[in-house]
């Protein structure tokens, strides 16, 4: 069987980048990703971004970026899923290289949130729920959060600050990570004095929107030299699962079906099961996503993802390490790049190279790209090789 | 701006009118060709009563654009008396507090301003408390 590797990663600091344009910040991740993977040459680019034709007025990114880097020639496409769009080009780099028919695949996330600024950015996002049923209401993505955070407190009695954990976890995980927006960890006061955004969710139960670019180069194991650079990652398993897009026409919307399915399959794929995942980066774009995707997973049973959090469990030294590097919340929400983000990072973690965040002998990470309220789920299995 | 999309669904945003399944008798809100139950075409329309109950709720305090006049406001998750599930602000609520399992009702009512220019006002469903 064809083994799929990542023979290079490079990430932007993320952040408000008033004076860098899509264009550039895509190419300064491109450009590290290639340097990283020892110069490969990409056969074909797959762009992940959620919300450019709206916030820049720009499309056809394919094109646009591969002009920029230089990379003309190739195939180069637009994969949209929401906010699981960078999930997704992975997921197409993945198959085109496992197919056989593309030797070395790049896939670079990208998003520029600084192009538009206040309310036309909550209408902007709000387009990746269903416009005629749920934005038309007046519903913002927090407000959608907010929904499921309310009726999950009701049912389960959470305290008021019964999700503090993940912004405490995000944060102090961020402080060491120098791509991350905010690199300074946070008291349980900070929280529960934050000012409510959508009744129950308060500032820090959301990731903040930000710009950022993130590049991985994929190619075949048996491709690279057998005394290549740095240690090998390879993509273990890969899956990806479909529900409703409005969060109303959920069957049970407190059960993250597809993280569950998607996460399955891939752990079957990588032939691990989940006490053999050494950590996991879930999409912390509202911290009750995180604490759905702990269930639906399986690191906490229904109604007990909060507590996992709450408990220490998801630190870098607790039973399930998550956001090991600020998560969405502290290293930011980059729309489109952020699956290609999490990537980078886990490949890093598996290489070794996390640093102060570093989780000794990590050799599975298990890493989910979330659209909507788990409208679409991607989910990657990364495996150290070395 | 988009005003044959706000024309083609105002028989949903007026009177909710969904569909009813003619194989199982699910009844169906938005519409939806395909039965989310038992997977059967179903094209038969069926107007729902407008009575249900509070699921869930928030107060949207950052409002995206076309709404912020509006805000601070309340949108609620209600579950219909009929089975299906609707997204909708609520309304008249002159401060009343909100609870979960609060019976409602549809009322019609102006949801947004599309756009400045030659702004369509759009029309469409809210809820009230039912006493
Ligand atoms: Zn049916």
């Amino acid at each position: 069987m064809t083994e799929v590797v990542i023979a290079g990663i490079g990430q932007t600091e993320v952040g408000e980048h008033w004076d860098i344009g899509l264009r550039d910040l895509a190419y300064a991740a491109i450009h590290d990703a290639i340097e990283d993977s020892g110069g490969l040459k990409p056969q074909s680019l797959f762009v992940g971004n959620m919300l450019a034709p709206n916030l820049s007025n720009q499309a056809h990114l394919g094109v646009l970026i591969a002009d920029f880097a230089g990379l003309l020639g190739i195939e180069a496409v637009t994969v949209e899923a929401a906010g699981a769009s960078g999930g997704a080009a992975l997921r197409q780099g993945y198959l085109a290289v496992k197919s056989g028919l593309v030797d070395v695949a790049l896939v670079v996330g990208v998003e520029k949130f600084t192009d538009k600024v206040g309310a036309g950015v909550d209408a902007a996002l709000a387009t990746t729920s269903d416009s005629d049923f749920e934005a038309v209401q007046g519903l913002t993505l927090a407000g959608q959060a907010a929904l499921l955070m309310k009726r999950y407190m009701h049912e389960y009695q959470v305290p008021a600050d019964g999700f503090a954990g993940f912004a405490l976890t995000a944060h102090a995980n961020g402080a060491n990570n120098p791509c991350a927006m905010f690199r300074k960890a946070i008291k349980l006061e900070t929280y529960t004095k934050a000012e409510m955004v959508s009744d129950p969710l308060n500032m820090f139960d959301i990731a903040p929107n930000a710009d950022g670019a993130a590049a991985v180069v994929l190619t075949r194991r048996d491709v690279l030299p057998k005394d290549f650079a740095h240690p090998l990652v390879k993509i273990a398993g890969s899956a990806a699962a479909s529900d409703t897009l409005a969060l109303h026409d959920r069957k049970d919307m407190l059960y993250f079906d597809t993280a569950q399915l998607s996460a399955g399959k891939a752990m079957k794929q990588a032939g691990i099961i989940l006490d053999q995942v050494n950590f996991f980066e879930y999409h912390d774009m509202f911290s009750i996503y995180a604490a759905l995707q702990l269930e639906a997973v399986g690191f906490a049973i229904k109604g007990k993802g909060w507590k996992l959090a709450a408990d220490g469990e998801i630190r870098l030294k607790g039973r399930i390490p998550c956001a090991t590097m600020g998560g969405l919340k502290a290293r930011g929400f980059a729309g489109g790049a952020t699956g290609v983000y999490q990537a980078v990072e886990a490949a890093a973690q598996l290489r070794g190279q996390a640093g102060a965040n570093q989780i000794a002998g990590a050799k599975y990470g298990l890493i989910q790209s979330m659209g909507g309220p788990a409208s679409t789920v991607v989910s990657h299995v990364l495996q150290g090789l070395n | 701006m988009e005003i044959p999309r706000h024309w083609r669904l105002k028989q949903q945003r007026y009177s909710l009118v969904g569909e009813v399944c003619p194989h199982c008798d699910n009844k169906i809100f938005p519409p939806r060709d395909v039965c989310p139950n038992c997977g059967g075409e179903a094209k038969e329309l069926y107007t729902f009563s407008g009575k249900g109950e509070v699921y869930s709720f928030t107060t949207i305090y950052e409002a995206p654009s076309g709404f912020d006049a509006n805000a601070p406001y309340t949108v609620a998750l209600v579950k219909l008396e009929e089975g299906p599930m609707v997204t909708a602000q609520l309304t008249d609520l002159d401060n009343a507090p909100v609870e979960i399992g609060m019976p409602v009702e549809m009322v019609t009512r102006k949801m947004r301003n599309d756009g400045d220019e030659r702004g369509i006002i759009v029309y469409g469903y809210k809820f009230r408390l039912r006493k």
